[in-house]
Parts: C-alpha cells; structure tokens; sequence
C-alpha cells in the first residue's frame, strides 16, 4: 500500500506555556519547543506499522519552511521511506483550506491508496484531512483509532466517537482518514535514527511543481483569518492556594476534609 | 445577510442530542432576528423532527431506512442537493461534525469555521468569531468571509441550551433523500468496555494527567486516591500511553463524571476533559503551569511540582483521618 502522511510542525503545548505576544498578532514564541502535531506521529506510526505488514511505502510531506524539514526527518527516521516538503513564499498565510489544496496537489503527484493525517493540531480545527478527502472526491473517516487491512480495496476502521464508543465501518480504498492518539504506541526515535537519515535528500514541491496557483493558496485567498491573539477573561478563575508545599498540603487537606474529599 | 440558515440535528434512540439545544440558541446569537431551518436526518424519526420544531421555527425532515446511522459520506452529498448555494451551516464540533464538515464546506464552496466558541456579529461578509488554540491556552478572534456561506461547527457547552416552545412546522423532505449511496459502509458500534470500577459513580475522585511525566509516578497519586479513600481517574494522555485503562478516562471521548470533589492533578483542563465533569464539583487544581486553562474553571488552584508535593499532601491525608 501506498501511503501519504501529512504532518505538522506545531508548538508542543503540553511543554510550553503559550502566552500572547504585546500586540496580541501571535503568541511569543521565542523560547517555545516544536515537535510534530502529535496526533501526526500516530498517523505516522499507524502508516509504518501497515506497510510492515502488508508492504508498500510511507512517505511522509509537511507545508512550511526549513523547520518543517526537520519533523519530515525526524519522521523518516521512525521508518517513512520518502520525504516531502511543500515550500513556496505564496503558501504563506493559507488558512486551512489553502493548506488542504496544497497538500491535495501533492497528493495528485503520486499514487496513494491512503492518505492520513492527524485528526487535530494547535488550532484545533480538525478540518485538513476531510478538506483533502472534498477536493480529491476520496470517501473520508475521522477520528480513526483502529484500522484492519483487507483484501486490498477496502478497510475495516474504528472511529473513536463520544462516551469512547468505537464506531465501525468499511471504507474504500483510496481514501483519507484522520488518525486517533491512542491508536498505536508510536516508536521511540533514537539518535542514531535520526543520523542514519539526516543526509537523505528531501525534494521540495513548490507552487509551480505543484500547479496551485496564488489565488487558490497564501494570505490573500485565505476566507478565514485570525486578527488577534487574546487571554480569555476567566470567570471568577480559581482561588489560588500560596505557600510552601507543606502549607500548601496543610491548606488543601483543611479544604477537603470540609468537602467530604478524605474518606 | 440574507443567506438561509441551518443547523443539523444530531439525535441518538429517538432524542434530540443536547448540541441541538446548544446550537438552536449558537444561531440565535450568531444572527439575532434570524429564523434557523433544523435538518433532521435519519429513520424513523418523527419524534426528532416534533422535538426540533419546538427549537426552530421550521425542520426539514428526512426519513430513510439508509439514513438510520448517521454516516457522513451519505449525508454530504444530500445536503450538497437540498442546501442553497451561499447558505450559513451550524453543526456541533463533535466526531459527526469532524466527519461531515469540512468536506462539505470544499463542496459547497463555502468558509470552514471550525469550534466556535463565540460570536461577535457580522461586519459586511465577514461573521466574527471567537475560538480557542493551543489546548485552550489562548483565544483569537477570527474573521470568516462568508459572502459564499459558511459551515460553522459550535463546541459544545460554549452556548446555554435554548429554551423549547411549540410551534416549529415539520416539511417532510424524505423523498429528496432516495437513493443514496456512499464509498463507507457503516458496520456497528461497539460500547465501552466496563472497566474495573466505574468512575461516574464515585463522590471523590484524584484525576490524573499528563503532568505526572512518567508511569512510574502514577503510584505517587495511587498512595493519595488511597489514603483520601477515593477514585483514580485520568485525563486522555494518560489512557494513550497505556498507563490506565480507558474505563478511567473522563472526557467527551471517555466517561462522564459526577463527584462532588475532583482533584485534577497535572491536567490542563482541556474542553474534551472538562465536557465528561458535570455536576459542579468542588475542584481542585494542582499544575505547574499557571497558565493551565483548568485554573479558569477549578475552584482551588496550587500551583507546585507534582512530584515533590503529592508525598507532602499524602502524608499529611493520612494525618489528618
């Protein structure tokens, strides 16, 4: 099986503590630490572990800048044989259905039976895989966390849905599907896997080579466009507790034990 | 703007879904004075459509044996034929609106608003929305031009349900929806497993996230849940990295919760953990980030390192009995 694998470079916000810049145009992202959308590295992870059964080839792609390169890489060494990077001054500023197009038009260039991605990021929108799927006419499946391989023109997925139901369907073949965390345990990328693909040539796809044109992609075609950053005002926000650990812990069983918290 | 307005219906054994109720009152808000349309789909579903049009002032109906699960890849293409072109599409931000949204919209050729959380009216083309990014650590205001419509998806508990009144007209449209097909076959659903205890029945519950870092810490917050006599719980990571069973994870993709005290232990507070903790207990919020969103909810907030102040917290439980 042929298989493409979109992944994005994003802010990891479980390490870092997002804040907004002075203006409120974006976060301050100085010292913040990247790493791939982790609902990607299971995308990633699910799209190895298919090809090591039933053979074919991982080839993983990301929209960005050198940056992005580097979470190609760090993806091929976990086993995607081929990179990809979608580079072009007018892919700037595209809103997500500008990223879809482009990653559409990648997806064109090949053969794929599957195409995935990861079923959220940073912004939360889960919206690429299924806007991939639209503009390819390929049936579409979200929230994937299992996926059986068949006779070769079909698969059996699980979808994750609400109250951790597993809803599942068939699926033609090709398709797109967004992937679950929780779907595999993806593997760990050691150092010298890392080395063994750092001179790996990873081509890079630019406007022309991929035939989108300006007024599809970038700032400009984007119908949807953030205008500022800004920190929610809570609501009262918590009361919050100060004090040294053991004045803290003297503080918080005091609250507890009122509440029927220590049985 | 005089594009039309709808909202999908989602329904589950013969009941509107709360996100009707939710999405009935997002419309309203999202442009006041406006009349939304409910699309109901499904079979069998005269009670939806009666229970919808105590919502909306009108509900399109329809009603066939291939519509009897919701798939989104039968759905997309009926509403490509009943939806008029440059209209605006409510939908709940949830695992059918993942599925069914954003192809539609391509399809339609209409904006892709995704988890909307407020409106701040239409200027011109462009609806002003409120959404969240990076895990809810951040908010951003979003304009989406809308003069070829829009598919919005609402996420859920952002907008009060709205009150029901009678009067809503039902148009059945079913013979509009013959003959569907789809590339996705729907096979079955298969429940939850019941795990070893059932969280949504304990009054004191010790959540767990991923702040706790590593597995074997998880034995720091079992020495607590024992000595204060409670539940472990815990948020998705948790359950992701196999470090406890699903039947522990509280959120919109795992159990809804009830306590009365919920200690939320290296949690950020996501609104998937928050949508499974209902009840308003008295929660607790122990995080080293004090930019962490559960500290806007919780009603107690410590700032601290887990890993030193859990032991500091158990001895003193233990104390303290």
């Amino acid at each position: 099986m042929e298989i493409l694998v979109c992944v994005k470079r994003v802010p990891d916000s479980a390490e870092n503590e997002i804040s907004v810049a002075p203006n409120g145009a974006d976060i301050k992202r100085d010292d913040l630490v990247y790493s791939v959308n982790e609902w990607d590295n299971y995308a990633v992870e699910e799209a190895i572990q298919i090809v090591e059964r039933d053979g074919g080839k991982v080839t993983v792609i990301s929209v960005g800048d050198s940056d992005a390169e580097e979470i190609v890489r760090r993806e091929m060494a976990m086993g995607a044989e081929q990179g990809l990077l979608a580079t072009d001054a007018t892919f700037e500023g595209s809103d997500g259905l500008g990223i879809a197009t482009i990653l559409a038009a990648a997806a064109k260039k090949g053969s794929y039976d599957l195409i995935l991605t990861g079923a959220l990021a940073d912004d939360g929108a889960a919206q690429v895989g299924g806007m991939i799927a639209a503009l390819l006419d390929l049936p579409y499946a979200s929230v994937v966390n299992k996926i059986e391989t068949k006779d070769g023109k079909s698969l059996r997925i699980g979808r994750e849905i609400e109250g951790g139901a597993q809803e599942i369907n068939d699926i033609e073949l090709p398709c797109v599907l967004s992937i679950q965390t929780g779907i595999n345990e993806p593997r760990y990328v050691g150092i010298r896997g890392i080395r063994k693909v750092a001179s790996v040539e990873i081509p890079v796809l630019d406007a022309a080579a991929l035939g989108v044109t300006a007024g599809k992609v970038g700032a400009d075609s984007a119908n949807v466009k953030r205008v500022d950053y800004f920190v929610p005002v809570a609501g009262a926000g918590a009361e919050m507790l100060s004090g040294s650990n053991d004045e803290l812990a003297d503080k918080l069983v005091a609250l507890l034990k009122a509440k029927g918290g220590i049985k | 703007m005089n594009a039309k307005l709808f909202v999908f219906v989602s329904h589950r054994n013969g009941k509107a879904d709360d996100s009707a109720f939710e999405l009935a009152s997002a419309a309203k808000t999202m442009l006041p004075g406006s009349a939304a349309t409910a699309i109901v789909c499904g079979s069998g579903v005269d009670a939806v459509a009666t229970e919808a049009a105590q919502l909306f002032a009108e509900v399109w109906k329809f009603d066939q044996s291939a519509l009897a699960y919701p798939n989104a890849e039968l759905i997309r293409p009926l509403l490509l034929e009943v939806v008029p072109a440059g209209s605006v599409l409510l939908l709940a931000h949830d695992t059918f609106g993942f599925d069914l949204g954003p192809g539609l919209s391509v399809k339609l050729g209409a904006a892709y608003v995704p988890d909307v959380v407020g409106f701040d009216g239409l200027d011109g083309t462009a609806l002003k929305v409120v959404r969240q990014e990076f895990a809810g650590q951040v908010s951003a205001h979003v304009n989406a031009n809308v003069a070829n419509g829009a598919v919005v998806t609402v996420r859920s508990g952002a907008f009060k349900p709205s009150e029901v009144s009678p009067g809503g007209q039902v148009i059945d449209k079913s013979d509009e929806a013959a003959g569907l097909t789809a590339k996705r076959t729907f096979i079955e659903v298969i429940e939850a497993e019941a795990g070893d205890i059932d969280i949504t029945r304990e009054d004191v519950l010790v959540s767990v996230g991923r702040g706790i870092g590593d597995k074997e810490n998880i034995g720091l917050v079992e020495e607590l849940t024992d000595a204060m006599g409670a539940a472990m719980s815990c948020s998705r990571p948790i359950v992701d990295a196999k470090w406890l069973d699903k039947g522990r994870q509280v959120g919109t993709s795992g159990k809804t919760v009830k306590p009365k005290v919920y200690l939320a232990l290296g949690i950020s507070g996501s609104f998937q953990h928050l949508g499974g903790l209902k009840g308003n207990p008295f929660l607790v919020a122990v995080n080293k980030n004090p930019k962490a969103p559960i500290f806007q909810v919780a009603t107690v907030g410590i700032i601290a390192d887990l890993l030193e102040f859990l032991p500091v917290l158990t001895e003193k439980v233990q104390k303290a009995k």
